[in-house]
């Protein structure tokens, strides 16, 4: 259970069409994240599937039958919000309940499932205590744990990590993969930030003004990227491009090489270090090189590198990325 | 910068902050000491009032000469009444421009406050003549209907707040759990609603129990609530300072020891929704 078709989806505001037609399929137990920047339309292609906003034409299919005009409670999907969203003048208790006590579960079936996922999200002990009381990660594992109760037939997050502290996503971010492991049920993961989407996705799809700009593993998308749009926003630090003479070299518009793929030594690239951050690890690096233009490049953690240094580059022949005029990219 | 809360700053600011809570309390506080005095003790200069002896003769002279039940029991009646009234309208009203606001709900909002704007005594003479030909002079029905209509704009205004700041997500969280519109209002939206409509309560009973322009031009004596009770001391042939005290601090005592007890509902309500 938890296979989920769309056809043809559209959604518009009145003139303004936020959504022009999108086909996906998503497959039973796969983890999906929809990634784009601001405004892409992600978050309101999940509103789609979820049902809390109508779409203008096209048919959305859950476990093959026609979900369409199905109000959002009959949908069996469960949803995590960006602002938790949690009832605050309930307790832990009552807010993981709220679900099955909608259902009409019998009283003790639900004590048990709902002591059950406070097991399974470490919350246990703070099941009498109201939401305000609890810090931001406890809270999303509360919002988590009323989506996981009803056992969905898929499991929508839209952004629910944005609200966290840089270390507590980390590890949210493990918490939810590992929760996929173990359900292994249909996820939908909304997110804007591409590091989220490479380490959670089994499939991404990356959206750009309400349109599938690529669709693939993250991998795939990291080696292959379809277009400049996806070749910039997957990766990070984003991706080098290189327009004029140099790209014309290799018979394309625009040429792409990653930071991690320039080797700092020998090669035809002569530049100036602008700025070096060492960050232990990695160290990054701003090369103004002439005739090429700005290049990021990363090296290990003892380049010994610094403002005004002068730097030999070289792409990996293999890993240069190619675009014609159009933006896409060529075989 | 970070704002240094030094001892001596703490101090003066506490000083600064009972200086100014004193002085407007101050008025309140003198009527209240003029109450215990004789009529003749009530004009001495300050000082000597102070000194003189305490009396309950006011309090006795005020209760023989009116009905202090009957005054409280209209004011009552008017504040309450016309409270219960206004919530009836505005909560639906300020519900459906909360969740689900159309193009012209600012404009409405803002026509809606506009018309406090305007001088009570600019419609007076309608008011009273439509008052006259429907024959609700000095009726409670009547004044009802028109505290509750000045009042509706702040009630509709305070509740649109209110309602505003329920997050959207959470209904929306209700409905993906299953709730029916029914269980969404029953269990999610009322019990989130309730304290700001009970600030809202609150503070409308206060407005309407202090209304003293309407009250005072359209009853007599038969819907007169207190306010008209405190007028009737203060009449051309001379002022009765000690009487005229003793019905004043009569008239506000009730509404001030409801104030005391719901301090913190009030405090919510008057900075309408603003203050998380």
């Amino acid at each position: 259970m938890g296979n989920i078709t769309l056809s043809n989806v559209r959604k518009s505001f009145g003139e303004t069409h936020v959504i022009p037609g999108i086909d996906l399929a998503i497959e039973e137990g796969e983890f999906v994240v929809f990634v784009g920047p601001s405004g892409c339309g992600k978050s309101t292609l999940l509103r789609l599937i979820a049902g809390l906003e109508d779409i203008s034409a096209g048919v959305i299919r859950i476990d093959g039958q026609d979900a369409t005009a199905l109000p959002p409670a009959k949908r069996g999907l469960a949803m995590v919000f960006q602002s938790y969203a949690l009832y605050p003048h309930m307790s832990v208790r009552k807010n993981i309940a709220f679900p099955l006590k909608m259902a009409g579960l019998d009283p003790a079936v639900i004590e048990q499932k709902v002591a059950n996922a406070a097991k399974v999200l470490n919350l246990s002990n703070y099941l009498d205590r109201r939401p305000g009381q609890l810090s931001g990660g406890q809270r999303q594992r509360v919002a988590i744990g009323r989506a996981i109760v009803r056992e969905p037939a898929a499991f929508l997050f839209d952004e629910p990590l944005s609200n966290l502290d840089a270390a507590l996503r980390v590890s949210m971010r493990q918490e939810i993969s590992e929760l996929h492991q173990t359900l292994k049920t249909t996820m939908i993961y909304v997110t804007h930030d591409q590091v989220e989407a490479m380490t959670m996705a089994d499939k991404i799809v990356v959206l750009n003004a309400g349109r599938i700009e690529q669709v693939g593993s993250p991998l795939d998308l990291y080696r292959a990227p379809a277009n400049l749009f996806v070749a910039g926003f997957i990766g990070s630090p984003k991706m080098n491009f290189i327009t004029g003479a140099e790209a014309a070299k290799h018979g394309a518009t625009t040429i792409g090489i990653r930071p991690e793929h320039v080797m700092i030594g020998d090669g035809p690239w002569q530049g100036t270090v602008g700025l070096a951050e060492h960050l232990g690890s990695d160290t990054f690096l701003k090369v103004e090189v002439p005739g090429v233009g700005t290049l990021t490049v990363r090296g290990g953690g003892e380049v010994g590198l610094h403002h005004g240094d002068t730097v030999r580059l070289a792409p990996q022949p293999d890993k240069l990325h190619r675009f014609d005029a159009n933006g896409l990219a060529m075989k | 910068m970070s704002r240094k809360t030094t001892q001596t700053r703490r101090t003066v600011v506490t000083i600064a902050a009972w200086s100014i809570g004193f002085l407007i309390f101050f008025p309140i506080l003198w009527t209240i000491l003029m109450s215990f005095k004789s009529e003749g003790d009530a004009i001495k200069a300050p000082l000597a009032m102070l000194t003189s002896p305490w009396s309950l003769e006011s309090y006795h002279e005020v209760q023989e000469r009116s009905n202090y039940a009957l005054h409280f029991w209209n004011s009552v009646v008017l504040s309450v009444g016309s409270t219960i009234a206004a919530l009836i309208i505005a909560v639906p009203a300020a519900w459906s421009m909360a969740f689900v606001p159309g193009k012209r709900t600012k404009d409405l909002l803002m026509w809606m406050l506009s018309t406090k704007m305007m001088p009570a005594v600019g419609v007076l003479v309608p008011m009273y003549l439509l008052f006259r030909d429907f024959g609700l002079l000095d009726s409670r029905a009547g004044l009802v209907a028109v505290l509750t209509l000045i009042n509706l704009p702040i009630v509709v205004w305070m509740l649109y707040t209110y309602f505003k700041e329920i997050p959207g997500e959470i209904l929306e969280a209700a409905r993906m759990d299953g709730a029916s519109l029914r269980a969404e209002i029953l269990y999610v939206l009322t019990p989130m609603a309730v304290p700001g409509i009970a600030s809202t309560m609150l503070l409308n009973i206060i407005l309407a129990w202090n209304e003293a322009f309407w009250t005072l031009q359209l009853t007599t004596s038969k819907a007169a609530p207190l306010t008209q009770f405190i007028a009737s001391y203060s009449s051309p042939e001379g002022l009765f300072y000690a009487k005229l005290s003793a019905a004043s601090t009569m008239a506000i005592a009730p509404i001030l020891i409801l104030g005391w007890f719901s301090q913190k509902q009030l405090v919510r309500g008057l900075t309408f929704g603003a203050v998380k």
